[in-house]
């Protein structure tokens, strides 16, 4: 045929008309770009990868799509280290151009991860399972939400439970650094306020092993030890305080009473009986939604495929988050424009139904949540598990005090000796 | 006097007046807990002193600064443990975990180190990068998961009775009587040997040893894997009093490098009594000042270092 | 080193020509000091010229060209993540390559001092940390850099009055030392946490932190210190101290003060490190005892071996294959084997190239490279 302009300029708009349909049908069809930050090397390394179980556990019950979009997940890796977290998340942002980052999962990470999340207002970054209380408490961002409690409102019921065991003087064992500080916190302004003493507090240098000298602090006059340990440390010290000729009962952190302990050898076994501790979750917990997580969990990641026996507190927390980020996507119908501000009101306003409860975030954008007060017992076995005393809902994260007179947990605040 | 003596005495008047008048408030103040903390320091001592005593021998003599000297405290507490889980026999996972680590040293001086002979600088940086490659892998194998091995039935549970501190673990007393008996056979192997001699003949002039006919690849395989192995036993003794973990590797190293410093290279007898002077700082510490115990050590190793930079027993080159 | 040599060294330029000089070899004629005769003595250039020609090669131009061309052409994430830090980080490893290759003392506590440093100005300057006392940068940066050079020479003092192999333990303890005392003390260094948000500052309306204007400011000063390295190494100082490290006691028989020139050597490789700190602590907008800890200490270890220990290059070179591999590691392994692959890595190099990746570039071009005259008309450069 021949060549006219006419002809020129009809295949040029048919041309550019099929362009913009394809365009468009491409565009309908682009992936939202998750990144997934878990700390896969160092000490927490079987944490994360069981967290990273479950956000991919949130993915997959809806079938890897969101809002008619595919979902791709990118991972990254971290050491809980701050520096390389933000390294980490810097090339999810910057170099896989992410749309959302779900992460990271330590309490220094989290916040060297917020003070990013400032400089990159066009990403939206959800927590992964860190816990420090500063993250949303000093100086939060408008882009940084943490539908997981932290440190502090895990602990939130357990003095109450110390009290009601008549438990008045308590001595504090625990390791020096943030997160035991946080935990302390959310057991003593309970345990304070109803008339509890804490006479002793002995702060353990970060990974050091040896107890000796903290059980031969330990007063004749204290009724409990309230031990902020992780599972496998705490065993040891049992070792160490059983073969030091110590007999008294025991309360535990968040971490602490974790399967290492309730399969416990040692002589003193049975006085692990009626030890209390609280957290965000309870294995014996009975409610329908959590079982039926429990049971989601384990179809997908059975024990020879490499998951735990049973959803960790990780698993928990970073399903969670991308349960919320998923859920605020089909809200909003995946519109991500104007720097996402539709998807984030829609998160700030998110009424999200967890396998524990409800979920709602306060003005800081953190998560307002449920503790359990958990109690070992024997079961008909002889095997020692853990049955739920208490459940508390809408913890906050101000625990109760006034905003101006809350301060953060250091090693000598909170204090009633 | 002269006044090398009035050094002298000035020395332990400004060392040994602080420690003695502490001392004092001390026992005062609570004494069951100034004796407990002896007890724990001198305990903690004899395990710094089983592992330095072995990196103070192949520095002593062979010059090398085995950095995998940690790493391989680990590989013995693991091996260790896991042959505890399985055979259930703790004198088994004690040999298993000397053998293992001996092994693994005997492989590393004559796969490794005896073709860098005389190039110290290089044999050191070796062993760095055995340390990452060896402690990445026990974390590939075992896991970042804590490791706490079981005491064996004859030495669980506390010994009752006793005036003053009540009650005491009798496998930390266990520890001491381990220190005892290694640092008595130590001694007898240096002093009372043909090995031994070559050995402290070395120490003091390598070139000679061989200028004098000896092996002296032979004795560099045997010291080698002598000091790895108590590394080893050092594990497993460790993997029931303090847990095994990636990181236990480090912290031993630094006590290790710290003891050997302020004790004296080469010395056995120094390592004891550097072990003694850090043990005892770092119980003192923990339990007194908890914050800074870290910082009494780091103290004591820098005056060390500033006045007597070869230890205590240190010989001058 | 023979006396010609000595000679040879303090005498670059002109006047050299003017002797004659014995080669090591004996019989083979002098083109060494035909080479000493500059070639544009006749141009009309003018004299900074001349001494440009004299001394750069085209490799040099070429490289100077790519890093100044690199952030118009590279993304951000590049310029920044990649460029940025591994020239913050081949600026610690070079003061370790100074210290060690022409030193002759491996310091494992170079990280320490340029901890010292980024600890010092997040303590005096302003972060997100109510400890810090929010000193505006020009006081803050020259303390930080003048406590971590005399922490530095205090170091060296305590290290180099014994043997030399001593000097690694020394070091690795006292900077393990110093990562205990970071983490348990809070009203100084803020413990576990560290410090957030310590940035560089907003200067002449530019933010210095963003990619372009801070990944030329590392550059500027990545430049300046390595043309300091490589001036020192050839003044009357570096010669001396070199003589140190291959025989002390020659050089004490000399009439050196051995400990003197040592010390000098750590004060030097801790005002490297020091800028390093500084400049690497602002890259990661925060520092906690995590930067000090030992992990670190051999990174920078590694880093310069990795490079070379000989070449004041080798230390970028080392510091962009790690910030490579660690970037993209998890595209390409797991991630959680990293530590392995460096580690094999640091091992293979030292047991087959202890000159590092520069050395094993030089075995290579020997091997299949042109045939080179036994004598060459250009005078032996090092890059």
């Amino acid at each position: 045929m021949r060549v006219t302009k006419r002809f020129v300029v009809r295949s040029l708009l048919s041309a550019a008309a099929a362009m913009a349909v394809a365009g468009g049908a491409w565009a309908q069809g682009a992936p939202i770009k998750i990144g997934l930050l878990a700390t896969l090397e160092g000490p927490f390394a079987a944490g994360g990868a069981d967290g990273m179980r479950g956000a991919e556990l949130a993915v997959m019950q809806r079938g890897g799509t969101v809002a008619g979009r595919r979902i791709e997940i990118i991972k990254a890796s971290s050491n809980a280290n701050p520096d390389v977290a933000v390294n980490a998340v810097r090339k999810l942002v910057e170099q896989d151009k992410v749309d959302i980052v779900v992460g990271p999962l330590s309490g220094s990470e989290g916040i060297a991860v917020k003070n990013y999340s400032k400089t990159q207002p066009q990403v939206t970054f959800i927590n992964g399972g860190s816990g420090a209380q500063a993250t949303t408490l000093v100086d939060p961002s408008p882009n940084f939400f943490r539908f997981n409690t932290e440190g502090a409102q895990w602990m939130v019921g357990l003095g109450k439970a110390a009290i009601d065991k008549g438990y008045k003087r308590v001595m504090v064992i625990a390791e020096d650094y943030a997160f035991p500080y946080s935990q302390v916190q959310g057991f003593m302004a309970e345990f304070c306020r109803l008339g509890g003493k804490v006479p002793v507090k002995a702060w353990v240098p970060l990974g050091g092993k040896d107890y000796a000298s903290t059980i031969a602090r330990i007063p004749k006059d204290v009724d409990a030890l309230l031990v902020v340990l992780g599972g496998a440390d705490a065993v040891n010290f049992l070792n160490q305080y059983e073969a030091a000729g110590g007999d008294k009962p025991m309360m535990g952190g968040s971490i602490t009473v974790s399967q290492d302990v309730l399969n416990y050898r040692g002589k003193r076994r049975d006085s692990l009986v009626g030890t209390i501790s609280a957290g965000p979750l309870a294995d014996s917990f009975d409610g329908a939604d959590w079982r039926a997580f429990v049971a989601d969990y384990k179809k997908n990641f059975p024990v020879d495929k490499g998951g735990f026996p049973s959803p960790s507190l990780f698993a928990l927390v970073y399903y969670t988050n991308m349960k919320a980020a998923l859920d605020g996507l089909d809200a909003v119908r995946g519109d991500l424009a104007n720097n996402h501000a539709r998807y984030r009101d829609s998160l700030s306003k998110l009424e999200l139904k967890m396998p524990t409860g409800t979920v709602r975030l306060d003005s800081n954008r953190q998560a307002i949540g449920t503790t359990f007060v958990t109690e070992v017992v024997k079961d008909s076995k002889g095997e020692l598990t853990t049955r739920v005393l208490r459940k508390v809902d809408n913890v906050e994260q101000l625990l109760g005090i006034p905003r101006d007179q809350f301060k953060i947990g250091t090693r000598d605040e909170p204090s009633c000796p | 006097m002269t006044r090398a003596e009035r050094t002298r005495w000035l020395l332990w008047l400004l060392i040994g007046g602080p420690i003695a008048v502490f001392s004092i408030w001390a026992l005062v103040d609570n004494t069951r807990l100034y004796l407990l903390t002896l007890l724990n320091g001198l305990t903690l001592a004899s395990l710094y002193f089983i592992v330095a005593a072995g990196f103070t021998l192949v520095f002593g003599l062979m010059r090398n600064v085995n950095l995998a000297h940690g790493s391989l405290y680990l590989l013995g507490g693991y091996v260790g443990f896991t042959i505890a889980e399985k055979t259930g026999w703790w004198v088994l996972a004690m040999a298993g975990g000397f053998l293992a680590a001996a092994i693994a040293g005997l492989l590393i001086q004559v796969l490794i180190l005896r073709h860098m002979q005389g190039q110290d600088l290089r044999q050191t940086m070796v062993t760095i990068g055995l340390s990452i490659v060896i402690a990445d892998i026990l974390l590939w194998i075992f896991t970042g998961q804590v490791h706490q091995m079981e005491a064996p039935e004859w030495l669980q549970g506390p010994i009752r009775d006793i005036p003053v501190i009540r009650a005491y673990s009798a496998y930390r007393l266990s520890l001491l009587a381990f220190g005892i008996v290694i640092g008595v056979f130590l001694w007898w192997l240096l002093n009372r040997t043909r090995v031994g001699t070559m050995i402290r003949a070395g120490v003091d002039d390598r070139a000679m040893l061989s200028a004098a006919g000896v092996n002296v690849n032979l004795v560099f395989a045997i010291t080698f894997m002598l000091g790895a192995g108590l590394a080893g036993i050092g594990g497993v003794i460790g993997a029931v009093e303090l847990s095994m973990v990636p990181g236990e590797d480090t912290r031993l190293l630094l006590a290790s490098l710290v003891v050997v410093i302020v004790g004296g290279m080469g010395s056995v007898v120094g390592a004891a009594i550097g072990a003694v002077i850090l043990g005892l700082a770092e119980t003192y510490g923990l339990a007194y000042a908890p914050t800074y115990s870290v910082v009494f050590t780091f103290v004591i190793l820098v005056l060390v270092l500033a006045f007597r930079p070869r230890g205590i027993m240190g010989k001058a080159a | 080193m023979s006396a010609a040599y000595w000679r040879r060294a303090m005498n670059t330029g002109l006047a050299a020509a003017a002797r004659p000089l014995p080669l090591p070899r004996a019989g083979v004629a002098a083109p060494v000091a035909a080479a000493a005769v500059d070639p544009y003595a006749d141009s009309d250039a003018p004299r900074w010229l001349r001494f440009l020609w004299r001394h750069l090669a085209a490799r040099h131009v070429f490289v100077l060209a790519f890093v100044l061309a690199f952030p118009f052409v590279a993304t951000s994430f590049f310029t920044f993540q990649i460029a940025a830090q591994s020239l913050a980080l081949g600026l610690i490893a070079l003061s370790l390559t100074f210290l060690g290759g022409y030193g002759g003392m491996v310091s494992l506590a170079q990280m320490t001092v340029a901890g010292i440093a980024g600890y010092v100005v997040s303590i005096l300057g302003a972060s997100a940390t109510e400890v810090s006392l929010g000193w505006p940068w020009w006081a803050a940066v020259p303390f930080a850099l003048a406590i971590a050079t005399a922490c530095a020479t205090l170091i060296g003092w305590l290290s180099v009055r014994t043997e030399g192999i001593y000097t690694i333990m020394i070091t690795l303890a006292i900077g393990v030392a110093f990562y205990y005392l970071a983490l348990q003390n809070y009203s100084l260094f803020n413990g576990f946490q560290g410090f957030q948000k310590v940035y560089p500052p907003t200067l002449l309306g530019v933010d210095w932190r963003s990619p372009m204007p801070f990944y030329f400011l590392c550059l500027a000063l990545s430049l300046a210190g390595y043309l300091w390295v490589k001036w020192l190494v050839r003044s009357p100082f570096g010669i001396a101290l070199q003589g140190v490290r291959d025989n002390p006691r020659r050089m004490a028989a000399l009439g050196f003060h051995v400990t003197a020139h040592r010390v000098a050597a750590y004060a030097v490789a801790g005002l490297i490190a020091a800028v390093g700190g500084v400049l690497f602590t602002w890259y990661n907008g925060l520092i906690s005892p995590n930067s000090v800890g030992t992990g670190w200490l051999i990174n920078v270890l590694v880093i310069a071996v990795l490079g070379g220990m000989r070449h004041p290059i080798g230390a970028f070179l080392g510091a962009v294959v790690f910030v490579l591999l660690q970037t993209f590691a998890i595209d390409i392994i797991d991630r959680e084997r990293f530590n392995l692959v460096i580690g094999v890595v640091f091992l293979a190099i030292v047991l087959f190239s202890p000159d590092g990746l520069l050395g094993l570039w030089a075995k290579l071009r020997s091997r299949f490279g042109p045939q080179q005259a036994l004598t060459s008309p250009t005078p032996r450069r090092q890059a």
